[in-house]
């Protein structure tokens, strides 16, 4: 019963993701396939990868006739972010939780999926986890699907204003603690400035894409964690 | 195209990518209890949204304009409270109506 109710809860915490992940997928597929790919391939990328950058570095590299070892590393070091997300996540999901439940949740680490999980109060549990999973899968291969067949539905408008929604729910969730907590709203501020600093600095602009990322989060939260180490009692609001 | 390397290809993408989802999940199964490491754990979260979020945010619509309105509308719901899915569409509606005007 408890688990039903979990379920469902994490149902309604899926649908918004879902419903941002249709917009991009739709994208993904509209140029996949008009750059050559076969719309089942799009789509098992999709179902495969559930990842944004990643998979459509990949897909370039695959119509590129790039070597397996390049797609594995190119993939790995966009994706880098994951491990440390699910490092995270780690310390967040029920102790209690038995290995081949964990090996199923860990497959739906996203961005979007750790942020929402980081948020939600308490110890996550498998049946909550699989709830907030089902729709985005589901989303976002669908969404690669339909913008596979259908090659440009999406007025420019529309699309545009859909592409910020994913960042939207980003700043859902860092703004709040960030008002409340001195050491938080130093953490994303710090990253902010880090991120936008790699992106235009002219001698650093080469670490832009997943090693950027990496490295911010490694080092802004290496340094907050210093200057203010979080007590257990502090962590439980 | 050939399409056994295609599908290859595509196994080594998803198969790199589950590792590296997987492997501190089912590595870290207690908990820690080193007091910096548990801090710098607790956030990450915040650095690394924050990091993909900026300045990227201003790239996602196709124009900086309409981003820097869907922003502004972004923080200002998330700093009032707002849930997930309001500051979501919040920001898509921002963006959609300064697209009309810009």
């Amino acid at each position: 019963m408890r688990e039903k109710k979990e379920f469902i809860e994490g149902l309604k915490d899926g649908l918004p993701i879902c419903l941002g992940y249709l917009s991009v997928s739709f994208a993904y597929g509209m140029r996949a396939v008009l750059a050559g790919l076969p719309l089942g391939v799009a789509g098992l990328i999709s179902l495969s990868n559930l990842t944004s950058a990643g998979q459509f570095a990949g897909t370039n590299l695959i119509l590129a006739g790039g070597t397996c070892l390049e797609i594995a590393v190119t993939t790995l070091v966009i994706n880098l972010r994951y491990f440390l997300m699910s490092l995270s996540l780690s310390q967040k999901v029920e102790e209690k939780m038995p290995l081949r439940k964990r090996l199923a949740v860990s497959f739906g680490v996203t961005d979007e999926i750790f942020a929402v999980s980081m948020q939600h109060p308490g110890p996550l549990s498998a049946a909550y986890m699989a709830g907030m999973i089902l729709l985005p899968v589901a989303g976002w291969t669908g969404g690669t699907l339909i913008g596979g067949m259908a090659t440009n539905l999406l007025p420019e408008r529309l699309s545009g204003a859909l592409g910020i929604a994913l960042y939207g729910m980003f700043i859902a969730v860092i703004v709040p603690p960030a008002r409340k907590s001195r050491p938080v709203l130093f953490t994303v501020v710090f990253a902010g400035l880090c991120s936008i600093g790699i992106r235009y600095l002219p001698w650093i602009k080469e670490l832009s894409g997943g090693w950027g990322i990496i490295i911010i989060t490694i080092l802004v939260s290496g340094i907050a964690a210093v200057l203010f180490p979080v007590k257990a009692e502090r962590e439980e609001e | 195209m050939d399409m056994t390397r295609v599908l290859i290809s595509v196994g080594v993408m998803a198969g790199v990518t589950y590792l590296i989802r997987m492997l501190p999940m089912a590595a870290v199964r207690k908990r820690i209890e080193n007091v910096t490491v548990r801090s710098f754990l607790y956030y990450v979260p915040y650095a690394v949204l924050s990091a993909m979020t900026f300045p990227d945010i201003l790239e996602a619509t196709g124009s900086a304009a309409t981003a820097a309105v869907g922003t502004i509308a972004a923080v200002a719901l998330a700093f009032w409270g707002k849930g997930l899915l309001t500051v979501a569409v919040g920001a898509s509606a921002a963006v959609y109506l300064a697209s009309l005007l810009f």
